[in-house]
């Protein structure tokens, strides 16, 4: 303590501090007159300058919001669409009396406790003088028709108009299109703050989301001069937007209205794809929902009640159900038996309806009580699905055999679709078993994977794709939604299988649909075209993955899932279907017909003309 | 006037500035500040009810925080400088971890995390702003005179870690505020000359490694902004071009209060925080700045003489050095709104909106006060 240091030391730590605190003053009084000077030059001597500057400083810089982007159909039918929509606004600078105002409004056109209560609250918060305020979004005609007549009546209110998206079909294209929303907290870090300052609204789901970037467009500014009450005098300076690109989707409205009618009442799905491009020309999943309820946001209630649902309506089931493909899947490994040389198409069975295991007990049932009979080929098996048959195969070949022809086919993995989001499925092998379930790969595991159970799961997306790989001889094809971008012929690879095997096997699949025996053969009544197809009924019981459905609706819980996939016209495939329909019973009987109503709608629409190969 | 001569004369001056007003000592006021500070406050209010767009619940909030502040103030004013002397690591340590915990607990705003949410959010970094020439002042009041290498390097050390703290949440002006802060103390307390050399040739060569290295990239535009604040003229620029015109535009008298073109129309951004003197200087004109210069010179040279009359060494450093903090506050704000500094988030003490920066503020005039009152108080007891 300084008390008892020296006197000569505290005088001259004293006057060291003097010295020290005299020097830091100067410094003060330097700095002081140098901002002094600052501002005298900025006030005094600029100050004509800067006063004009400020005059001419009434220019504001506006964005203007370029319209979305709209979505077509391959036909030019829009299927997403900018609609103007009319709100109604208040400048409250220009009101004689807001609450005289309010009533007067409030009695020509209703007003809810809500848009008033939003009212005050936007009108609290800090603006420029002048800025309209919103208190009623979207007219309705006579509203505005009303409005307009008493708007002398009506002083300070304001009719803007603003762009609203818009889906015209609604529920059937709501997988595809996807929806618009208001930009959350988590989107904002992500995008470019600039770019959607005017915009205020990003695609959500779909196409909408996946092609964000060229829907959106680029901002415009607008510059205007306003007075020294804040008001616009004049436009000065524009710099256009550039307006978001337009996309031209494969898809046909009509066969997409037809693919979920043809679902209607039923959980599942319809894909469409057009072979020889892997355009997808239907794609439905029902249950479905009104994407329009989201464009002009949708209140959490209603959001949770759309989320929380058993029937899952915002569930894409093509891309993200995943199901077991069950005896879908039989073509496939009756080529990769044929093609690795397991069998050869002498080779028969005898199938009395159940197959054992070598040193075991347990029946493997076919779907036929009492077997198929003596004599079953590989076409028979295909034909009749005939479960025995492959039972037996699977004890013959390898399961890394079925998991190369599988995948090959685009079982398990992902297809490439221009969507947000699409699942992998799963085609089952000894790796994946260890590394997913740490267990060793068992012989029951192979006779479950041969008809396509089991561990196997596949989205009605990859059945599709699939199916155009048998309709196109090997070529697998990416599929695509959107037609202007990348619409070269994109094909995944080869799978490289002896022809001769791939005419026993198409003729097989044919006559799924053309033979007495087939299990399809109900849906060849009527049609003067070919059709190829395999049939899939699926075992819900005991299926641990699908075990949500079963919550859903008891009634139908333990019924069997419908499946079919079809290629027409069978000599020269156009399309590749594949239908799912969730507890629809046996696949001959629901899905096939199914099936059968949308590749029709689709032949009726492009006739095949039968000298096309001759037209240039 | 020689530097003697004027510790002379202000030594043998003194017995003129003896405040006689002794009732109010009584009470530990020291009138002549809290007159200052009570018309600062009143001009800050006016200035931002109209730089808020005339938003009253604003200007009520920030009444019950200067409120707060003064309450604070005279309580603080109660206390014994020489229980600040002893205890001033306290709000230090606790300062320090509170920097600390904003990683954690922090909330981010405009890319930067500098605010704490315990029921009311607050600024950590506002309250080493008195912590450090609270800490610092006792440290080198206690050691030998002048300031040894042990001395200085602990000093440096005690100011560097919150120093750095503040630095990477990233507020580069609060850190290089609160580091001048203990800097000066060190300064007033007859840090030997050579350290003063060898600093400011150090600080020579670590300027230009600072902007390479330890410049985030949005700090080196608003640096390059200042000299060409058109080349980004709707970015970074922006701020500078829009907060000059208001300044210039307000000429000798100004646009009269709530005339302000450019404050009212929105031109100005943070017009009722950091940009406020824009507005004000928009709207009062030169004469408007002048006279908010004379309050502040005013304070300035009222705690100047409670630093030199203080009877301790450590009463004498801290209000020394928190005098030069105050002015600094105020230099490098209104350098920064008129173009002359790199725009770095620092508020105008008792003009722009914002909590913790209020109450700090009081916190350290409150110990100025209580420095000031019981040098009086001592002086009587002797006298009488």
């Amino acid at each position: 303590m300084d008390h008892y240091r020296p006197f000569q030391s505290r005088q001259f730590e004293q006057q060291k501090f003097y010295s020290r605190l005299l020097l830091g003053c100067l410094s003060m009084v330097v700095l002081t007159a140098v901002l002094l000077s600052r501002y005298y030059y900025l006030q005094v001597v600029n100050y004509d300058d800067f006063m004009t500057r400020s005059e001419n400083n009434s220019v504001l810089i506006e964005p203007i919001t370029p319209p979305r982007g709209k979505i077509y159909d391959r036909n030019g039918v829009v299927l997403a669409n900018n609609r103007p929509s009319f709100n109604l606004s208040i400048v409250k600078e220009r009101t004689v009396n807001l609450d005289s105002l309010l009533s007067n409004v409030s009695k020509l056109i209703s007003i809810s406790d809500f848009e008033k209560k939003q009212f005050f609250k936007k009108l609290k918060r800090k603006r420029r003088p002048f800025e309209p305020i919103q208190l009623k979004a979207d007219l309705s005609e006579e509203e505005r028709a009303i409005l307009a007549v008493h708007q002398f009546d009506l002083r300070g209110t304001l009719v803007t108009a603003k762009l609203l998206r818009e889906y015209p079909f609604g529920y059937n294209t709501a997988h595809i299109t996807g929806y618009v929303g208001g930009i959350n907290d988590r989107e904002l870090k992500t995008l470019d703050p600039l770019l959607y300052s005017g915009a205020l609204i990003v695609g959500k789901s779909g196409v909408e989301k996946k092609y964000e970037q060229d829907l959106v467009g680029q901002l415009g500014y607008q510059m205007v001069e306003v007075n020294s009450l804040g008001r616009v005098m004049r436009e000065l300076n524009k710099e256009e937007p550039i307006n978001g690109k337009d996309l031209h989707l494969y898809l046909d409205h009509r066969l997409q209205e037809k693919a979920y009618e043809v679902l209607e009442g039923e959980k599942g799905s319809v894909v469409l794809i057009e072979v020889e491009t892997g355009g997808i020309l239907a794609m439905a999943s029902a249950p479905s929902f009104d994407p329009n309820k989201f464009v002009k946001g949708i209140s959490h209630k209603k959001y949770n009640l759309l989320t929380s649902s058993s029937e899952k309506p915002l569930f894409d089931r093509s891309l993200l159900g995943q199901y077991p493909p069950g005896s879908t899947m039989k073509p496939v490994y009756g080529l990769a038996a044929l093609n690795e040389g397991i069998i050869d198409k002498e080779y028969n069975i005898y199938d009395p309806g159940y197959f054992q295991l070598p040193n075991s007990k347990h029946k493997y049932r076919d779907w036929k009580r009492g077997g198929h009979g003596h004599d079953i080929h590989l076409n028979n098996a295909i034909i009749e699905s005939c479960d025995t048959f492959f039972y037996k195969l699977s004890t013959l070949m390898s399961i890394s055999i079925f998991h190369k022809y599988g995948t090959n086919f685009g079982i398990g993995v992902k297809t490439g679709i221009d969507m947000p989001l699409e699942k992998n499925g799963i085609m089952p092998s000894r790796d994946w078993k260890k590394r997913i379930h740490n267990l060793a790969w068992y012989p029951g595991d192979s006779v479950n994977a041969s008809i396509g159970q089991g561990f196997t799961l596949a989205t009605p997306l990859q059945l599709a794709v699939m199916t155009a790989g048998l309709a196109n001889q090997g070529d697998i094809p990416v599929p695509r939604i959107v037609r202007n971008k990348n619409s070269s012929f994109v094909m995944k690879k080869k799978v490289e299988i002896q022809k001769e095997y791939w005419n026993y096997v198409r003729k097989a699949m044919k006559d799924v649909v053309h033979d007495s025996s087939g299990t399809a053969r109900r849906i060849n009544q009527g049609i003067n075209y070919q059709i190829s197809g395999k049939t899939g009924t699926v075992q819900v019981i005991g299926i641990k993955q699908k075990e949500r459905y079963d919550i859903a609706s008891t009634a139908k819980k333990n019924r069997d899932h419908a499946l079919f996939i079809a290629y027409a016209p069978s000599d020269k495939p156009k399309v590749a279907i594949a239908i799912i329909i969730e507890n629809g019973g046996s696949g001959s009987a629901r899905a096939a017909p199914a099936a059968k109503e949308v590749i029709e709608t689709y032949m009726n629409l492009y006739p095949v003309i039968p000298n096309e190969s001759n037209m240039p | 006037m020689s530097q003697s001569e004027f510790v002379r004369r202000m030594n043998h001056g003194n017995s003129a500035f003896v405040d006689t007003r002794n009732q109010w000592n009584r009470f530990h006021l020291d009138l002549h500040m809290l007159i200052i500070l009570i018309a600062l406050v009143c001009t800050g209010l006016i200035a931002l009810y109209s730089a808020s767009g005339q938003n009253l619940n604003l200007v009520h909030s920030q009444l019950i925080r200067f409120g707060m502040g003064f309450i604070l103030l005279l309580t603080i004013a109660q206390v014994s400088p020489r229980f600040f002397e002893r205890w001033a690591f306290v709000p230090y340590i606790g300062g320090v971890l509170l920097l600390c915990a904003i990683p954690f607990l922090g909330i981010e705003r405009n890319g930067a995390q500098r605010w704490l949410d315990v029921g009311i959010q607050f600024q950590p970094s506002e309250i080493l702003k008195v912590a450090i020439p609270l800490l610092l002042a006792s440290y080198v009041a206690k050691r030998s005179f002048p300031p040894s290498l042990k001395t200085v390097f602990f000093s440096l050390l005690l100011v560097a870690i919150p120093v750095a703290l503040i630095g990477l949440q990233p507020d580069l002006g609060t850190a290089i505020l609160v580091g001048v802060a203990g800097f000066s103390v060190l300064f007033l307390g007859g840090l030997p000359r050579i350290y003063l050399i060898t600093s400011s040739c150090s600080l020579a060569v670590a300027m230009p490694l600072m902007w390479f290295y330890g410049l985030h990239g949005y700090q080196r535009q608003r640096i390059i902004t200042l000299f060409d604040p058109e080349s980004d003229k709707f970015g970074a620029g922006w701020n500078i071009i829009q907060s000059t015109i208001a300044i210039g535009s307000g000429g000798l008298g100004g646009k009269g209060w709530g005339h302000g073109t450019q404050s009212q129309l929105d031109f100005l951004p943070e017009s009722h925080t950091d940009f406020i003197i824009a507005v004000f200087a928009e709207e009062f004109g030169l004469f408007g700045v002048l006279g908010l210069m004379a309050l502040y010179a005013a304070l300035i040279i009222r705690c100047l003489l409670i630093s030199i009359r203080s009877q301790t060494m450590f009463g004498r450093l801290f209000a020394g050095s928190y005098t030069f903090l105050f002015f600094l506050y105020i230099f490098v704000n209104l350098g920064m709104v008129s173009g002359i500094l790199p725009v770095v988030g620092v508020p105008l003490p008792f003009m722009s909106f914002g909590g913790t920066s209020v109450v700090t503020l009081m916190c350290g005039f409150g110990v100025l006060m209580a420095i000031s009152t019981e040098r009086n108080l001592m002086e009587r007891k002797r006298n009488g």
